[in-house]
């Protein structure tokens, strides 16, 4: 079978476009896939924890204020874990934390996702060498975009949360 | 020299002629010496007394020299609102010697306590609460001390077969490395790696 070919825009397209909506309206359904789907519904609605550690959640406000405005993508903080989709993991992680930030990650549910901001969370940055940070928060929880920077502007995490949206989509599968 | 500094210096020695042991004026500030056992005794006065009222304990600190003999010092910086003053009483103390509590005298100062123990591992005979304050749960050593190495002993990692946060000796892929050699804060004088032999032929002409 011919691959199909898109039709030009004029009156053609026009009465193809009204047979099909005439027959959904008949019908009263439209078909998609339902990964895509989920996929979609996913990354319009990416709640992230609030988890600022340091310098790098001041940052993290600014991509959520009005300048740049996380909530036009339908991304808006929470402040419980139960009701989170991903954590921005912002700034230092020290060996204190790390216990209260697994059992955050463990409260969230399924499908979950988390974004390392920041050279300290990326590796321990600055920090590297000390006796009290965790060397990138990527040994206490999954990591799926690392956001570089110290601190990252606001424009380079909205950008890993794009990314982070772009994975989403990409990866979207329904388990059977 | 700060005349009026001075005064309050000569003031304080002379009454507590047993307590102090001297005092110096560095860049228009006061620092008493006083002996560590009688650092309430100090303090209560520097309170009280009229001519002083050094009534806010603004910060209290351990430092650590590990050439000398008694290798800390506890640094007892206090602000007189009433006299538009400063002053700091240091004591010094070897390891493992109590020092005697000033949460008597400023009840603020018990967090202090707890932090200079925390760090340094000076213990507060009397502290009512003398817990580590900063540093991790179960947390061994003394982070501040000269001799504690940088990175300490232990991290942490996220155990999949355990379900929690375990600890493992520490394991660097690359060992802390200092590369400050041209710090415009140290001077700039530094011979380069690979310039000693500049320096040994005495050539003047070095760049």
């Amino acid at each position: 079978m011919a691959a199909p070919v898109p039709i030009a825009a004029g009156p053609q397209q026009r009465e193809a476009l009204a047979l099909v909506t005439d027959e959904i309206v008949k019908k009263g359904f439209v078909i998609a896939n339902m990964d895509k789907l989920a996929g979609w519904a996913r990354t319009g609605s990416l709640w992230p924890m609030t988890f600022g550690l340091a310098c790098c959640a001041i940052e993290m406000m600014h991509t959520a204020a009005s300048r740049y405005d996380l909530d036009r993508f339908g991304t808006i903080f929470r402040p419980s874990p139960r009701q989170s989709d991903v954590m921005i993991v912002a700034g230092t992680l020290t060996n204190k934390m790390a216990p209260a930030l697994r059992k955050v990650y463990d409260q969230m549910a399924e499908p979950r996702w988390v974004l390392s901001m920041g050279s300290c969370a990326n590796g321990g940055g600055y920090y590297h060498y000390s006796y009290a940070v965790v060397r990138g928060c990527d040994r206490v929880v999954p990591v799926d975009i690392y956001v570089p920077g110290c601190p990252p502007t606001a424009e380079a995490l909205l950008y890993g949360l794009l990314q982070l949206q772009k994975k989403i989509r990409r990866t979207t599968t329904i388990a059977r | 020299m700060n005349q009026a500094l001075n005064d309050l210096g000569e003031s304080i020695a002379s009454a507590l002629p047993q307590a102090v042991l001297g005092m110096e004026q560095i860049c228009d500030e006061l620092i008493v010496t006083a002996r560590a056992g009688a650092v309430v005794e100090v303090l209560t006065h520097l309170r009280d007394d009229t001519g002083c009222q050094f009534k806010v304990l603004v910060d209290l600190c351990g430092v650590d020299y590990p050439e000398r003999e008694r290798r800390f010092e506890v640094v007892y910086n206090l602000l007189s609102l009433r006299h538009n003053q400063r002053i700091r009483v240091k004591i010094q103390i070897g390891e493992d010697v109590l020092v005697p509590t000033v949460t008597g005298v400023f009840r603020g100062a018990g967090w202090y306590e707890r932090e200079a123990w925390d760090l340094y591992g000076i213990p507060f005979a009397d502290n009512p609460d003398l817990r580590r304050l900063l540093t991790d749960y179960g947390f061994e050593g003394h982070p501040l001390r000269k001799d504690f190495p940088l990175t300490g002993r232990v991290e942490v990692r996220y155990d999949e077969t355990q379900k929690r946060v375990v600890y493992d000796p520490v394991k660097l892929t690359q060992e802390f490395r200092n590369f400050d050699f041209l710090s415009p804060w140290e001077g700039m004088n530094h011979v380069l790696p690979g310039d000693e032999k500049a320096e040994a032929d005495g050539d003047e002409a070095g760049g």
